[in-house]
């Protein structure tokens, strides 16, 4: 079980540095808001975005079938994966025809959501993330914090000293250039001596047959053009019918993660090199039952950009460890509990629905509503504490009655004049630990309008 | 015209000067305001908690209290919002997303109102309250690439008076949350308190909103640190 509260809590014991991790998220947002703002069309943009993938999904069986038919026709092996296991055994399949013993995969979220590299790794296989933040974070024996910024969480003196420990940089260096390039010569040896290449996929598209891949450090690149075996992995959803779709989506991804207008690197793979094998996984893992959700179904528009990530005002003082769960934040909260209600109830109610999310999201996903929606589903289903039923349940009552809503009300409201402060302010009191409790006034407005509007002092 | 007066549960019992501002204003302004005695509440507490299927007797009790009006006004960007989303009106050709507006939306959309009496001289920090915002869109939220307009800046821009003042992280949610509040309890002050500060930061006088929940948060802060901050809400300013 999962509770986000609990961890946030822990979060929040540094206060100086919950304030530089919200800064650094913040300043995120706002190159967001720069690079989006350069774009006149940016509302209809997310509309267009919104309404591909609609249409996507009303038919992703026929799209995946053409995909598979096209992408097959170039060369490219496509395998099917109903959930984790089957894609962690069929990555390893491959993976044992070729002997291989070391592979270099670039950024995937899919395969943290599998757990790939704990599952080759007993396999006696050893996996390189070559994306920098995926690699500090690995070289660190930690866990992505972010989907975009999987390192976000850590200062650069604390990756200076991972660095020191694993790749051997000076003690004490933390000054990024330094770094940043002992990463890259350490790296390339990786990718000189690994036997495969694993990637994710950006946007895999069904009229062609071919795969995306968007990096900011060509890592993607190198993996692929330097080993004979690629495995790309990819969720199901990430299908677009045309490549003439493409654009809208690479215009909204970059701008929306990191404020770029691209990124650095936008990698179309068609068919395998010359004596080389492609292979795509086509990975399920809870998506069709997802789809089938009216209500959740369109959480699957998802680009994973990130953005609601660092426009959380919640995710940015807590931190992306606190969820849990492979994709944290907004999107995180509405995904993860239809893979384990029970285990992630906590996190559709880290929220205060703010909206935020739902109005930075390009592909128009109405997260803060699904997060409404989850409580009630966690609320129906019995995940909520037994002492809030209980208040709930009373409230509920309270508020069916008129006149035990306002017995109820005078009453609290004198009790809370009349008693001692301390017993006001007592353990219990979870509101009064940093913020006093409101004015109890003599009077009710109801009580104010029958005097004063309707001389009735009744 | 003729008004009815939605006052939320909270602030009947806890800021009764607030609705008591709201009744003046809309008065002042030619209403003729109606407070349906046994109105409670929406049910807003308990559905963002999950228990919207609690909340079913609160809700006929709004519909019993209100359902005779054409034009119900709330000083609560929030709870407007909640009637919209989530109560049912009997006749589905009269929704209550049609009848039911949040103060300062009446006042701009309805109303159409070109002046204010009286004058306020302070300097006002406007909190943005999110429901209000990106639910009722009584603004752009900044998270939109639209023309930026706001309803409440704008009224309060129109009182004579009020130095409005602009703010770094002007539509940041305060924290408040309903249960949030005390079920994320680190958080929810946390985010209180940089909301505050971005006010302080800014030298305002008067922090105003049109939800006297978060007002309720970021007042219980203010008192707490003892701040020299004074916490009002926008029907209270713009009546002052």
């Amino acid at each position: 079980m999962v509770n986000h509260a609990k961890n946030a809590e822990a979060f929040n014991q540094d206060e100086a540095r919950t304030n530089w991790h919200d800064e650094t998220l913040w300043f995120v947002r706002e190159k967001r808001d720069k690079a989006s703002g350069q774009i006149p069309e940016w509302e209809a943009l997310r509309e267009l975005a919104s309404g591909i993938k609609d249409h996507t999904l009303s038919k992703l069986d026929v799209y995946l079938e053409e995909f598979e038919k096209k992408a097959t026709e170039n060369g490219i092996k496509v395998h099917w994966a109903v959930d984790a296991q089957a894609h962690n055994e069929k990555v390893f399949e491959i993976l044992s025809d070729h002997g291989v013993k070391r592979i270099v995969k670039s950024k995937s979220m899919l395969t943290e959501e599998c757990h790939l590299n704990p599952y080759l790794e007993e396999k006696g296989i050893e996996v390189v993330d070559t994306d920098l933040g995926e690699r500090i974070v690995q070289l660190a024996e930690d866990t992505p914090s972010h989907i975009v910024l999987p390192a976000i969480h850590l200062k650069k003196e604390e990756v200076g000293e991972v660095f020191h420990n694993r790749i051997g940089t000076d003690k004490g260096a933390s000054d990024p250039y330094y770094l940043t390039e002992a990463a890259r010569q350490h790296l390339r040896q990786q990718f000189l001596t690994a036997d495969a290449a694993i990637t994710g996929v950006n946007f895999a598209i069904a009229e062609t047959g071919g795969i995306v891949i968007c990096t900011n450090e060509g890592n993607a690149d190198m993996g692929v053009h330097t080993q004979n075996v690629h495995i790309a992995c990819m969720g199901i959803e990430k299908i677009i019918p045309r490549a003439e779709h493409l654009g809208v989506f690479l215009r909204l991804l970059a701008r929306s993660a990191t404020g770029q207008h691209l990124t650095v690197y936008t990698s179309h793979l068609h068919k395998p090199k010359e004596g080389s094998e492609l292979h795509v996984i086509l990975v399920d893992n809870g998506r069709t039952e997802q789809l089938g959700r009216p209500d959740f179904r369109n959480s699957l528009k998802c680009i994973r950009c990130g953005a609601c990530m660092n426009t959380c005002p919640i995710y940015r003082r807590s931190g992306g460890h606190s969820y849990g769960s492979t994709i944290p934040g907004p999107i995180g909260a509405i995904l993860s509990p239809g893979y384990d209600l029970e285990k992630y109830s906590s996190l559709p109610f880290a929220s205060t629905l703010c909206g935020s999310c739902s109005d930075v999201c390009p592909v128009k996903i109405d997260i803060h509503t699904q997060l409404y929606k989850w409580r009630q589903v966690a609320g129906a289903e019995g995940h909520i504490a037994g002492s809030k039923k209980r208040a709930m349940r009373f409230m509920g009552m309270v508020f069916g009655s008129p006149h035990f809503y306002r017995k109820v009300g005078r009453l609290m409201r004198r009790a809370a004049r009349f008693m001692p402060n301390k017993w006001i302010y007592n353990r219990r009191n979870v509101w009064g630990k940093s913020r006093e409790i409101p004015p109890m006034p003599k009077e009710s407005f109801r009580d104010w309008y029958m005097k004063n509007r309707l001389g009735n002092g009744k | 015209m003729r008004v009815a007066l939605f006052v939320p549960c909270y602030i009947d019992q806890l800021y009764p000067h607030v609705a008591v501002a709201t009744l003046e204003l809309l008065e002042s302004l030619g209403c003729t305001v109606a407070f349906p005695l046994d109105q409670t509440c929406c049910g807003q507490p308990m559905a963002n908690a999950g228990f919207e299927h609690v909340s079913a007797k609160a809700m006929s009790v709004f519909i019993d209290n209100f359902d005779l009006y054409d034009y119900i006004v709330a000083p609560s960007g929030s709870c407007v919002l909640h009637v919209h989303e989530h109560i049912k009106a009997p006749d589905s050709s009269r929704p209550f997303s049609d009848r039911v507006f949040e103060f300062c939306q009446f006042l701009m959309d309805v109303l159409e109102v070109k002046e204010l009496p009286g004058s306020f001289n302070q300097k006002v920090g406007l909190h943005e309250s999110c429901h209000g915002l990106r639910g009722l869109r009584l603004g752009v939220s900044s998270e939109l690439r639209k023309t930026p307009y706001s309803k409440p800046a704008h009224l309060l821009s129109m009182k004579k008076g009020v130095e409005l003042v602009p703010l770094t992280r002007w539509d940041e949610c305060c924290g408040f949350g309903g249960t949030f509040a005390v079920s994320e309890e680190a958080v929810s002050v946390k985010m209180g308190k940089d909301r505050i500060q971005d006010h302080l930061d800014h030298e305002v006088e008067v922090l105003t909103s049109t939800d006297m929940s978060c007002l309720m948060h970021l007042d219980g802060l203010i008192k707490k640190e003892r701040i020299p901050l004074k916490v009002m809400h926008i029907a209270e300013v713009l009546n002052g």
